[in-house]
């Protein structure tokens, strides 16, 4: 009965092998699920997930295994939520439809999306009560609220399908974007040591060894302590179409420089695409030349770009934008980038927007830069590329 | 196979899906990992699963510098250089230089214990990794010796982890899991009943009500949990308060919010008279 459900679940991305298999069927044997399907539900969960992140693909393989539900209902909710969170973020409309959407009171459109949930609940409850509680659920018995948990229900009488049709897990997704803390966490993988400077540590091991070599009379021996000998050059695109993604660059910002464990970390700024400087401060103040920036720093350092890789495409062709301030860079956008991915063992482009939306300009930056999701997925294997032995893609 | 079920304790709530986790734990002897936000009881887990089963407790608080030898066993090599110039003991005996770390005194022991490697994540990443093979085998041999300790009776592992660092899969595949999630207003209820059985139902209620309120705030760096809550009911009944409306002024705010940016959002929220949704 189970082994189809496995399958379900790697469809969906949890990781269950022959190992799951095996201990879910052992803990089956024993009747570890007492019979039931709340029980099975609560078994497989222990076995089958090893990380919250997988928790809510867990429950949507299970409720659409056991019941056969769609679950497309909560996926659009959560797509019109964030819609109507950051209409900013929709380069795509036009002037005419922003206007429209300027009109469009927010808390009356959620009201009225809220209103078609409870429609849609009536008209399937009929024989499928469940889709009535994943319509409404996340949205709690007041109003909407991404993270809201149902309140007011006995949690004794729920069945296993109620709950993981909930999907009180949502929040734990790994490929929706970051906080600062999963950042950190992420660019503490980015490190390596070495043994270098003064020697002050006391390296007992050879201390005890030479010792012995002398005889018996103590001798002492020092070593330099470990320290991380790795040097990061951050450059972050601000303005126009990553303003609706300063947050997540901010955080990326912050997490970068509370790292404790770079030897060196400088950060720039530009917009949109680079020409001869990048800038010290978010307002592109204080330039400073690209040239000069990769004498400073050698090969060895890894580079960081940050940016949805948008723009018009003759930014890229052209030696100079009006950001620019008249100043011709002498070659052109992409000619700067190509330079910069080339003087570095190691370099990552992280982008905040869907992979989806990489075309145009970010296709073409793409083929110059290993592009990353900015998402706690994208960041892992992003760091992973920046610590791989040899470097250049 | 017979194993004794673990069903929580007077003092411990759990829910069916903890239950069943560390059931699952017990039955299949695999380690257990517990995760979730702070303050949800995850260290008490492994307390009330030694005090159900009546097994000793063996716990290991994992620190930032503890590397996964230091858990099975300690070569004292500093000593036994000491002893070799002061002529104090035997040196040739090198077992009275090596000294068992947590992991090597539940292995070591006659009876089964209950072995609780608190928040494992504060170590370095390849921590876990390194305990894979003796947690797998339930044996490790001290090199300087060859002697050989290996488990009578494996104990009941229970590793928990603040979700601060992602563990290796490797480590994550052997583990049985379970993510305790906040409690509900029900089981917080009975969570609060445990540990002030004689508290006023209107204290309850309010306090109860203002702190899922105060959880609901936007911007909170760190949201109170469990034991911030029972903390300050015992303040405010030491005080002798007997009810609470959530507002800015409202007593003993710092038990519950130990941030001082936090207090500044959560004055502001209810400055504006934003109520937050309960």
């Amino acid at each position: 009965m189970f082994v189809p459900f496995l399958y379900e679940l790697r469809d969906r991305g949890v990781k269950v092998g022959a190992q799951e298999a095996l201990s879910l069927a052992q803990a089956l044997g024993l009747g570890l699920h007492r019979g039931t399907l709340d029980g099975f539900y609560e078994v497989a969960r222990a076995l089958c997930v090893h990380r919250e992140q997988d928790l809510d693909a867990f429950d949507r393989a299970f409720a659409h295994h056991f019941r056969g539900v769609p679950d497309d209902a909560l996926a659009l909710t959560d797509e019109l939520l964030q819609w109507l969170e950051q209409p900013a973020g929709k380069r795509q409309l036009t002037e005419l439809e922003r206007q429209l959407l300027e009109r469009i009171d927010l808390v009356e459109a959620r009201e009225r999306l809220r209103r078609r949930l409870a429609e849609q609940r009536e008209r399937h409850d009929r024989g499928n009560r469940w889709v009535g509680t994943a319509g409404t659920s996340p949205h709690g018995s007041g109003g909407i609220h991404p993270t809201g948990i149902k309140v007011g229900e006995s949690p004794g009488g729920r069945g296993a399908l109620e709950v993981a049709a909930e999907r009180r897990f949502r929040d734990f997704r790994s490929d929706v974007t970051l906080d600062t803390r999963q950042i950190e966490v992420a660019l503490r993988r980015l490190r390596a040591f070495v043994r270098e400077g003064a020697l002050d540590e006391l390296d007992v091991e050879a201390t005890i060894d030479k010792t012995a070599r002398n005889g018996g009379e103590l001798e002492i021996t020092m070593r330099p302590p470990r320290r991380s000998n790795l040097r990061v050059l951050l450059l972050l695109d601000v303005g126009g179409s990553m303003d609706p993604h300063a947050h997540v660059c901010e955080r990326l910002f912050s997490a970068a420089s509370r790292a404790t464990h770079f030897k060196e970390l400088r950060t720039y700024y530009f917009h949109n695409c680079i020409y001869g400087r990048v800038y010290e401060s978010a307002a592109l103040m204080r330039g400073i030349p690209v040239l000069q920036l990769l004498q400073d720093c050698d090969p060895s350092w890894r580079l960081i770009v940050a940016g949805d890789a948008l723009m018009s495409p003759w930014e890229l062709q052209s030696s100079g934008s009006r950001w620019s301030f008249g100043e011709d860079s002498g070659a052109p956008g992409i000619a700067w980038l190509a330079h910069l991915a080339q003087h570095f063992l190691h370099s990552a482009w992280l982008n905040p927007e869907p992979a989806v939306a990489w075309y145009g300009t970010a296709e073409v930056i793409r083929r110059v830069f290993p592009m990353y999701r900015l998402t706690q997925d994208g960041l892992l294997e992003a760091v992973q590329h920046l610590m791989r032995g040899g470097g250049r893609h | 196979m017979e194993f004794r079920r673990f069903r929580g304790t007077d003092k411990y709530l759990t829910s069916s899906a903890l239950e069943s986790a560390v059931n699952c734990a017990l039955a299949l002897e695999r380690p257990l990992l517990v995760r979730g936000e702070p303050g949800t009881g995850k260290t008490q887990l492994a307390e009330a699963i030694a005090s159900a089963l009546g097994l000793r407790l063996i716990h290991w608080p994992v620190k930032s510098t503890t590397r996964a030898q230091d858990g099975l066993y300690v070569y004292d090599t500093v000593q036994r250089l000491y002893d070799s110039r002061f002529g104090d003991g035997d040196v040739k005996d090198i077992r009275r230089y090596i000294k068992h770390g947590p992991l090597g005194q539940s292995f070591a022991s006659r009876d089964r214990v209950v072995l609780l490697i608190d928040e494992i994540d504060k170590a370095d990443l390849e921590f876990p990794n390194d305990l894979l093979h003796e947690l797998d085998r339930m044996r490790f041999v001290v090199t300087e010796t060859g002697d050989e300790v290996i488990a009578r009776e494996r104990p009941v592992v229970v590793i928990t982890s603040n979700a601060e660092k992602e563990l290796p899969d490797a480590f994550l595949r052997r583990c049985v899991f379970h993510f305790i999630e906040f409690p509900e207003r029900d089981l917080m209820a009975r969570i609060v009943r445990v540990h002030h059985p004689d508290l006023d139902q209107k204290l309850l209620d309010q306090t109860l009500q203002a702190f899922y309120s105060l959880r609901d705030v936007d911007g909170l760096r760190k949201r109170p949990s469990t034991s911030e809550l029972i903390d300050w009911i015992a303040v405010l009944r030491r005080a002798g308060i007997a009810s609470v409306e959530l507002e800015a002024g409202m007593p003993f705010l710092g038990a519950l919010l130990k941030r001082e940016q936090d207090l500044l959002v959560f004055a502001e929220a209810a400055s504006r008279g934003r109520r937050p949704r309960a």
